[in-house]
């Protein structure tokens, strides 16, 4: 059996009610590891051939939740979802921590594949004994709190009454949607643990639209055997004094740093991305910390980095809001973006949208676009029943729960920001698409390419997985082992380290894997295939590479204030450099793989379907 | 000569890193195997996170309940296990206070933290990050461990009134 790994998959046809394991072979293993490149060769595999006719939210989508070898032996520990994208119509490998992924492996799986659609809410019990399918009607419309307080109670419970004396039973690891991934809103976040999401790609909503409200895992083995345990052992000593040298990223966790972005570096967005400056400051750590930290210092298994921050609202308005601290993504979409410079405000509505499963830099960016129609009167106080100001906590959190139950203009909203402004152009017959921050159908994460301080002009642009911030491109060979690795071996790209990394991949694997291998053949292999699937989209959307694979409009209008004033992304690097990274990768000057790349990286059976890319 | 010791755990301060069930288990077992550490991190409601292990009662019901003697105490104030005797009937899981003891994924021989022999590796790894959630106790048996043997949900629901305060009587 491969090193690292438990070994099997288990796969679920709900529309079958049929459970039952898969085997991979090595060599498959070998080439594409876990997770992001796992998932994208499951997937070509299994829908290639109809990729266009696939609806994403429809019950012929797989949902894959899978380990990769390095999942719970390494720091860091992550779960991979998965599946065709119903924002980018291609696949997103979007990652959350979780004990969910160490439960996985414990009990003796790599992953879960889910197909069909259950004919009532259902949620999947997984453990060593195997997967059962098990009604949902009482958790479905519950809120992440109230679902993680009735499984941990209800399963626990039943694990004891199978085997009642073998002791305790600790809580499964549970991944779970809440009422936003139950309407299949496609920035629906799949979620863990109250407030970890793994929000791109809008995998919440295909498991709501299989009725999956969750997958709860219980296991009792050990962690897979591994080639070389002594140095395994060793190593992750050393990784983890590595990390616990981190002092202030282990005390402040990303909203620190994070607030330079935007009082520095000046690439936070702000009321849409109108700006990336303010002269605000009062939303930076402290803020959060003194007033609703309730630990400072919260991780997830194996990892002591811990850069979550716990979070209640223990008075006030607010009162009673259990969120993290928030990390420098949600206090920036549900602060600066919505004109909110107070944490109080920020750290309820990440609140409100943990709750409601919403991802909070997809369906924030989606609510900001919205309040910027408001603020141009093209969305008026009919059209959404209030009035929707910037700054006003209230009128986002009503926004929230309108667009997590498709209510009035929720309905429109809940298709993400592109699809969202495609309609609304249609009814109001004015073009509103540039003011729609999104690649890909992806909107963008929090770090602006305007200043030329943080995101390079083409770390969107050129990215399989569009806006997603923590995937982004660069020149090709270097953001290959970032985390194209780190989303496929599945381990938090904060505890990757450089060297001991790949020591750390072949010590359990055993394979020749290095950086060098890994950025010339791995991970253009798990890209390539990722490019084929996006181009291939549908069947709502079709990507036109030339116009399409770009920066937002917004990016090229010039910064209207603070230090980088009139500063915009410079078009002429974008081409270059997406010229470039397409040259390295060996992709034509679209963005089309060429043949030659093809062969060299074994994906020789893409070459029919991409000849007819090239033609169109 | 082995002293006794104790360790002391402040609940208010895990992280749930999860390093002392790697530790334990890497010392008992020689690999990582969170379900067979002899603390285990239970964790009711997320932020609720309870390092759940022996705590060395002074009267040691565990020990009295044990139908075929397999249970006995060290100079360290350990429950040690025979495992050679130890039948898994569970008795001892049953009598403990807190429903500390396991009965062993493998071959259901119960599992109890032996303090690894003096020298606990949990507390090591707990104090290198920084956490010092469990703490070394260099101490004599006392009437007041005992109040750290409860079951877990019990503890968090404790901590949930200390971290989300009236909030906290809602989660579990
Ligand atoms: S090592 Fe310490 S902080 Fe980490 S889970 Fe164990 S008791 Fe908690």
């Amino acid at each position: 059996m491969p090193r690292g790994y438990a070994g099997k998959l288990l796969e679920v046809d709900l529309s079958r009610e049929k459970i039952w394991e898969t085997t991979l072979e090595e060599r498959i293993l070998e080439a594409f590891f876990g997770g992001r490149g796992l998932a994208a060769k499951i997937l070509w595999d299994r829908l290639g051939d109809i990729w266009p006719q696939v609806d994403p939210l429809g019950p012929e989508n797989i949902f894959l939740a899978l380990t990769g070898p390095l999942t719970g032996l390494y720091p860091g520990t992550r779960i991979c979802c998965s599946g065709k994208s119903p924002l980018s119509n291609g696949v997103i490998g979007a990652t959350a921590s979780s004990e969910f992924a160490s439960e996985l492996k414990t009990a003796g799986y790599d992953g879960v594949i889910v197909s069909g659609r259950a004919s009532s809410p259902i949620y999947l019990l997984v453990t060593e004994d195997g997967g059962e399918i098990r009604g949902a009607d009482h958790l479905w419309g519950k809120t992440g709190e109230e679902t993680i307080r009735i499984l941990n109670r209800e399963i626990s419970e039943e694990l004891e009454r199978r085997r009642s004396n073998v002791g305790l039973y600790k809580e499964p690891g549970i991944i779970y949607i809440g009422p936003a991934g139950e309407n299949r809103i496609r920035t629906a976040a799949v979620m863990t643990k109250i407030c970890h999401a793994a929000g791109y790609g809008g995998y919440g909503a295909v498991m709501g639209s299989k009725n999956l409200k969750a997958i709860a895992v219980k296991g009792r083995g050990p962690l897979p055997e591994v080639e070389a345990p002594e140095t395994v052992r060793i190593l992750w000593r050393e990784i983890h004094s590595n990390l616990i040298s981190r002092e202030r990223f282990r005390r402040w966790g990303t909203g620190y740093g994070g607030y330079s972005v935007g009082a520095e570096t000046s690439s936070e967005p702000v009321l849409n991305w109108q700006s990336e400056w303010h002269d605000e400051r009062g939303l930076g750590g402290p803020r959060f910390e003194v007033p609703y930290w309730a630990k400072r210092y919260w991780s997830d298994f194996n990892c002591t980095l811990n850069c979550m921050k716990l979070s209640c609202i223990k008075a006030g308005r607010w009162k009673g809001d259990i969120t993290d601290a928030p990390d420098y993504e949600m206090q920036a979409y549900l602060g600066p973006n919505l004109g909110i410079f107070n944490a109080e405000d920020a750290t309820h509505l990440s609140a409100v949208f943990d709750n409601l499963g919403l991802s909070g830099i997809n369906s924030g960016n989606t609510m900001a676009f919205a309040a910027e129609l408001y603020q141009r009167g093209i969305l008026t106080k009919e059209d959404l029943g209030f009035e929707l100001r910037w700054g006003d906590a209230e009128a986002f959190t009503k926004l929230a729960l309108m667009i997590s139950k498709r209510e009035g203009i929720g309905d429109i909203l809940a298709e993400g920001t592109y699809r969202a402004a495609l309609k609304i152009s249609e009814l109001k017959g004015i073009d509103v698409t540039p003011y729609a921050v999104h690649v890909k159908g992806v909107e963008v994460g929090a770090h602006g390419t305007r200043s030329g301080r943080d995101m390079n002009p083409i770390g969107y642009a050129a990215s399989v997985q569009g806006g997603d911030h923590t995937s982004s491109t660069r020149d090709g060979y270097d953001d290959m082992r970032w985390s194209v690795f780190n989303d496929s071996a599945v381990v938090c790209g904060f505890c990757s380290y450089d060297r001991l990394i790949w020591d750390f991949a072949r010590a359990v694997t055993g394979w020749n894997i290095t950086r060098h291998r890994w950025c010339t053949e791995h991970g253009p292999r798990i890209v390539t295939l990722q490019q084929v699937l996006l181009l291939l989209g549908g069947p709502d959307i079709y990507w036109n590479p030339e116009k399409d694979f770009d920066n937002p409009p917004r990016f090229y209008e010039p910064l209207p204030e603070g230090p980088y004033k009139g500063k915009s992304t410079d078009r002429a690097a974008v081409e270059m450099m997406k010229r470039n990274y397409y040259k390295v990768l060996g992709w034509d000057d679209r963005g089309i793989p060429k043949r030659e790349m093809l062969e060299r990286l074994g994906l020789e059976y893409l070459e029919t379907t991409v000849s007819k890319l090239r033609k169109t | 000569m082995k002293e006794p010791i104790w360790i002391f755990r402040d609940f208010l301060k895990c992280s749930g890193c999860r390093r002392c069930e790697l530790a334990c288990s890497l010392n008992h077992e020689g690999w990582f195997w969170p379900e067979a550490s002899r603390v285990r991190v239970f964790m009711p409601f997320p932020g609720l996170e309870v390092p759940h292990l022996c705590a060395q009662c002074d009267d040691y019901p565990c020990v009295k309940s044990c139908p075929v003697e397999a249970l006995r105490v060290d100079e360290t104030t350990a429950v040690l296990v025979d495992r050679d005797k130890c039948i898994g009937c569970g008795r001892c899981i049953e009598a403990c206070p807190g429903k500390v003891p396991f009965l062993y994924p493998k071959d259901g021989k119960a599992t109890i933290c032996d303090l690894c022999g003096g020298d606990p590796q949990c507390v090591k790894v707990c104090n290198e990050a920084g956490y010092l959630a469990l703490q070394l106790v260099r101490e004599g048996q006392n009437v007041n461990r005992k109040l750290f043997s409860r079951e877990p949900i019990e503890v968090a629901k404790e901590i949930a009134l200390n971290l989300f305060g009236e909030k906290g009587t809602e989660v579990i």
